[in-house]
């Protein structure tokens, strides 16, 4: 899923300087999962923006909502039956809601309301790791099922570099050297031989460089 | 000396509350209950939401303060851990919003405790009238 969390009390509270009505929109898919800005956030949050607010003696009304997801156009219409109501919206969805918003409504305010941070999964109750890029060009049948474009610091290709220690990243020594996870679990797995494979130099087109993605299934397309 | 009087809010665990409620409303102002704090019994402090203490300030409260079960023999096993980390979460929260943390605060008393109990809500009234009054007073919108 896609792990967001949401941002500092006063960098919301700066953007919605003047902002007397607002349109706080949750979204029930990932950051509902990651308790980042769900309806149980969107209710935190508004009654934070309000407390906020009354402590400067600037009141603001607030509609409280959560949007079935924010990344489809069906969902996000749903919107429609606010105007009017509000002077701005403040998205907590991820970053994808607040663009989509924001295409779909050209004369709207959008405020994000997280800061999107990575694809991952939750490791513990309460805390999530990154487990993917995105980088649109997938090797994990090359590397065990384990990423090294996510999950190493400077995502090498062959192998890990000289600051690997007991296993550990040198950047952290709480963060797993995955190289070594890599080294291990393909010979555990029997598959160690394949290491000594050289992976080619990586086009890194297909991870945004070559501009934003775009994906068309022409079996699905009106 | 100021006459101002704290609206206060307590959220209490059912179980550790027991002993103090069954003396009544009058009785626990007898034994020395500040009559300012007002109790809002709970059928376990772990299911209390993030949202309902805040939800307490915006009502008006000038301080808010959870009693629940001592954190490794909670009645409801983790309820008064889970309790405890909302209370941190509005700590910070309140923290990040430039007001003082101590308006909300947890504490853990076994069961059946009455003078504790009673002595828990002297303290936090004590504590916010010397914090004075909120700064959530502002006008509603």
């Amino acid at each position: 899923m896609i792990i967001a969390e949401r941002k500092p009390i006063d960098e919301i509270m700066a953007m919605l300087t003047g902002v007397k009505r607002l349109l706080l929109i949750g979204c029930k898919g990932c950051v509902t999962v990651c308790s980042a800005g769900g309806e149980r956030e969107v209710e935190i949050l508004a009654s934070l923006i309000r407390l906020g607010r009354k402590k400067e003696g600037e009141p603001i009304e607030i509609i409280e909502a959560a949007l079935t997801r924010q990344c489809d156009k069906e969902y996000v219409d749903a919107i429609d039956q606010w105007d009017g109501q509000y002077d701005a919206i403040m998205s907590m969805a991820c970053g994808v809601g607040v663009n989509f918003i924001a295409n779909l409504r050209p004369v709207a305010t959008v405020f994000p309301a997280v800061n999107t941070t990575s694809f991952g999964g939750s490791q513990l109750q309460g805390v999530w790791t990154e487990q993917c890029a995105g980088c649109g060009n997938c090797i994990l049948h090359l590397t065990g099922g384990l990423c090294p474009v996510a999950r190493c610091a400077k995502s090498l290709m062959n192998g890990p570099c000289g600051g690997s220690q007991d296993g550990k990243c040198e950047i952290n020594p709480e963060v797993p050297c995955i190289w070594q996870h890599i080294h291990d679990r393909l010979h555990r797995l029997n598959k160690g031989a394949s290491l000594t494979a050289i992976m080619p130099i990586r086009d890194w087109s297909t991870a945004g460089h070559g501009g934003p993605r775009k994906t068309v299934r022409d079996d699905l397309t009106l | 000396m100021s006459d101002f009087t704290p609206d206060i809010r307590a959220f209490v665990c059912h179980y550790t509350s027991q002993q103090s409620c069954a003396a009544g409303a009058e009785g626990m102002v007898t034994d020395g209950f500040p009559a300012n704090v007002r109790l809002a019994r709970q059928v376990c402090t772990g299911k209390l939401k993030v949202s309902t203490l805040l939800a307490a300030f915006e009502d008006g409260a000038d301080g808010v303060y959870v009693v629940g079960c001592p954190a490794d023999t909670c009645h409801n096993a983790m309820g008064s851990q889970r309790a405890a980390k909302r209370v941190l979460a509005v700590k910070k929260a309140l923290s990040e919003l430039g007001v003082e943390p101590e308006r909300i605060e947890m504490f853990h008393l076994e069961r059946g405790l009455h003078p504790e109990f009673i002595a828990t809500a002297q303290q936090m009234d004590t504590r916010i009238r010397a914090l004075g009054a909120g700064p959530f007073k502002g006008e509603t919108a």
